[in-house]
């Protein structure tokens, strides 16, 4: 039994990873860079959030859709400031200001907000479920977390095979020149992709935050990192991957943490990374690409 | 090509990517200004810079997850200094007081900006792991140095471990205002004991910080001698201190009635909160690191009632000191002072009575009026009353340590009271 609740742990860690990892995964496969200012953004909607309901007083669910539209915004924006100009510039350079990015958000939410950390008082007020007379308690926090990362995969996954624009997307992620001539508007694929991922990052925000709320202007960084390496182990691109590796490493976290020791278990989630790049460089389901010399 | 495609692109995005720098830059600094207008201003008034004013350097983390330490013990030395100076008696003080975010490296760093600028007496620093460093530092330098919460045995030194081995040797300048880690995990254990509070334990620590596991290693040994059965022992570090569902399953499932929490506030507020989520309500009892806990914002204060603690200073004291002290501190901050505000208030008016009865001037070179303190504190017929101290003199043995007793605490409807009545 203890095994079983130390899963459903991992699966509600994993599925924020998962998430978080989304947005890494797309703003990849469309833009080809690496967006590290991604984890940023969570702490900057989980900021959002906590603001509006604890100084504006409004309802959690109102808080939740203010830091979408917050970090939305905010994803486009950056995009269009710090990335879009460099479009044809070399990917180190692409990578570099994305760190800047990175710090730029961190420190603002410094000097607004405040080091001192903020305790996210809980947005979701269920009572824990109880199985097999209390030998199994699921926080409500952690059932929700769960669902709300099926929903967001399949929806995800229906908007980039159903839909025109979904079309465009996979379109530019494939051959973004051969896109442009087609007819295909690759700036405004690029915004939307950025505008998608920044919103899923405020719902992972507020969700990670209603399970561990504690909440700082460096929170988003090391989720951040960890979604990055579910990303990647899934493989980078690829949307169920990004699930897929987000839900393994959430887990196999929680399982070291509890079987093998506190202080190994992040030495044990990036072994794994290491591992896989040994293996698999493309990642669980990411597709293997001859590179043309 | 691609890279051509770059340069072409530069000039006029440079001219952008300026004017918004700059734009950036201009904000930035109003808002830096604004903030160290209103709380970096050294202490005193700026004029009264004459031969009878020493030079106290502050250190302690003002921003950063253990920020309420750091700005407590900034603000009790600064309303001792004011005091002191509104006086007007022959000694005057100057603080300087540097952040150093709970942070080893940053704390050295700060000490040597002090330096530069004078320093005479350190008062501080305020967390355990950073003390220790600094403390090498002083000693070497020979200067001397009160801390009023660095209560890790390796601030002072000259302290065996559990095996009899003394990892740093004294350091003669540095003494305690707090009492030490082993004395508060043995009273922890002492206090769960005799009250009855529980009799099978689990606890959390941080392995990452020497603070927490030294209470941790002696709440275990002094535990067995009271009765007390361990069941469940589990850790953390800095980077981990997110998730505790792993921990608080392990004390769940192995029946424990009391969680022991020798930890800071920050990881202890995700505790609370991710234990209430799963239904678990044990018994809580923390060290001096719990206090703080109920003034984190947006903190649910219902999640910490009940919870016990260790804590040498209690606001609501009747004394007629703590209450002048506790209505200038809500008067100047807007919040009612903890314990590491009272400590370094405490500091500063031992560091005054050990210069009056030392007889130095504010015109000696700091080594001399280090020798001269240490004289003063270790002479055993020096003793000093004050907030912290539970009405009574409290003195200095050789060791560094402070001669004075933790006092149960437990929070009920936001409060602190005193656990025995």
């Amino acid at each position: 039994m203890e095994a079983l609740t130390n899963f459903i742990n991992g699966l509600s860690l994993g599925s924020v990873y998962a998430i978080i990892a989304l947005g890494y995964t797309m703003v990849y496969g469309i833009a080809k860079m690496l967006n590290f200012a991604h984890g940023d953004v969570i702490m900057v909607g989980a900021y959002i959030c906590f603001c509006s309901v604890s100084y504006l007083g409004l309802h959690p669910l109102l808080g939740v859709l203010l830091s979408i539209v917050g970090c939305t915004v905010l994803g486009m924006v950056v995009e269009r400031l710090a990335y879009k100009p460099l479009r044809n510039a070399p990917s180190l350079n692409v990578l570099i200001t994305a760190i800047g990015v990175s710090y730029f958000l961190q420190n603002a939410a410094l000097l607004i907000m405040g080091s001192d950390p903020k305790s996210f008082s809980s947005i979701i007020s269920l009572p824990a479920l109880n199985l097999f007379d209390g030998a199994l308690t699921i926080s409500a926090t952690a059932v929700l977390t769960i669902v709300a990362c099926v929903i967001i995969m399949v929806a995800l996954v229906m908007f980039t095979t159903k839909t025109k624009m979904g079309k465009a997307m996979r379109a530019c992620s494939e051959d973004r020149d051969a896109a442009q001539l087609m007819g295909i508007n690759v700036n405004g694929t690029i915004s939307m992709v950025f505008a998608i991922g920044s919103g899923l990052a405020a719902i992972a925000g507020v969700l990670m935050c209603a399970a561990y709320p504690t909440l700082m202007p460096t929170t988003g960084s090391m989720p951040g990192i960890k979604a990055f390496t579910a990303a990647v182990l899934g493989g980078i691109g690829s949307i169920p991957g990004a699930a897929l590796g987000g839900v393994l490493l959430g887990v196999i976290e929680i399982f070291a943490r509890a079987y093998i020791g506190t202080q190994l278990a992040d030495a044990v989630v990036f072994a794994v990374l290491i591992v896989m790049l040994l293996i698999r460089p493309a990642g669980l389901l990411g597709k293997p690409v001859n590179e043309k010399v | 090509m691609s890279s051509l495609n770059g340069m072409s692109f530069n000039p006029a995005m440079n001219r952008r990517g300026f004017i918004a720098g700059v734009a950036g830059l201009g904000a930035m600094s109003i808002l830096a200004g604004c903030n160290s207008e209103s709380s970096g201003t050294p202490a005193g008034s700026g004029e009264a810079t004459s031969a009878a004013t020493f030079k106290i350097g502050g250190i302690g983390p003002t921003t950063g997850s253990a920020a309420i330490y750091g700005n407590a013990c900034k603000n009790g030395a600064q309303i001792a200094i004011d005091e002191i100076n509104a006086e007007g008696g022959d000694v005057q003080f100057e603080m300087n007081f540097q952040d150093d975010e709970n942070d080893a490296e940053r704390s050295v760093n700060a000490y040597n900006n002090l330096k530069d600028w004078g320093m005479q007496i350190l008062m501080g620093t305020t967390t355990s792991t950073p003390c220790v460093a600094v403390s090498s530092e002083t000693n070497a330098d020979n200067l001397f140095q009160l801390t009023p919460s660095g209560s890790s045995t390796d601030v002072i030194g000259g302290q065996p471990d559990a095996d009899g081995n003394v990892a740093e040797p004294r350091k003669e300048n540095v003494f305690q205002m707090c009492f030490t880690d082993p004395n508060q995990g043995a009273a922890s254990a002492q206090y769960i004991s005799e009250q009855g509070l529980g009799t099978k334990i689990a606890i959390i620590y941080n392995n990452a910080d020497t603070y927490s596991t030294g209470i941790y290693q002696s709440f275990k040994s002094e535990a067995e001698e009271y009765g007390l059965e361990i069941v469940s022992e589990t850790t953390f570090t800095d980077d981990s201190a997110t998730d505790f569902s792993v921990q608080l399953n392990d004390a769940k499932n192995a029946g424990a009635d009391l969680v022991f929490l020798p930890i800071y506030y920050t990881p202890i507020s995700l505790i609370l909160a991710q234990a209430n989520q799963m239904g678990y309500a044990p018994k809580w009892f923390g060290v001096d690191g719990m206090d703080g806990l109920l003034t984190v914002e947006g903190f649910d204060t219902q999640l910490a009632e009940g919870c016990m603690l260790l804590t040498p200073f209690v606001a609501t004291a009747e004394d007629e000191a703590t209450q002048a002290f506790v209505q200038k501190y809500e008067e100047d901050y807007g919040e009612t002072p903890n314990q590491f505000a009272a400590d370094s208030y405490d500091c500063i008016y031992a560091i005054k009575q050990a210069i009056e009865q030392a007889e130095v001037t504010a015109d000696m070179d700091f080594s001399e009026i280090c020798d001269a303190l240490v004289e003063v504190f270790t002479s055993g017929d020096f003793s000093y009353t004050g907030l912290t101290t539970g009405g009574e003199a409290a003195t200095w043995s050789d060791t560094g340590e402070i001669s004075k007793q933790p006092m149960g605490m437990v929070i009920q409807d936001g409060v602190y009271m005193p656990l025995d009545a």
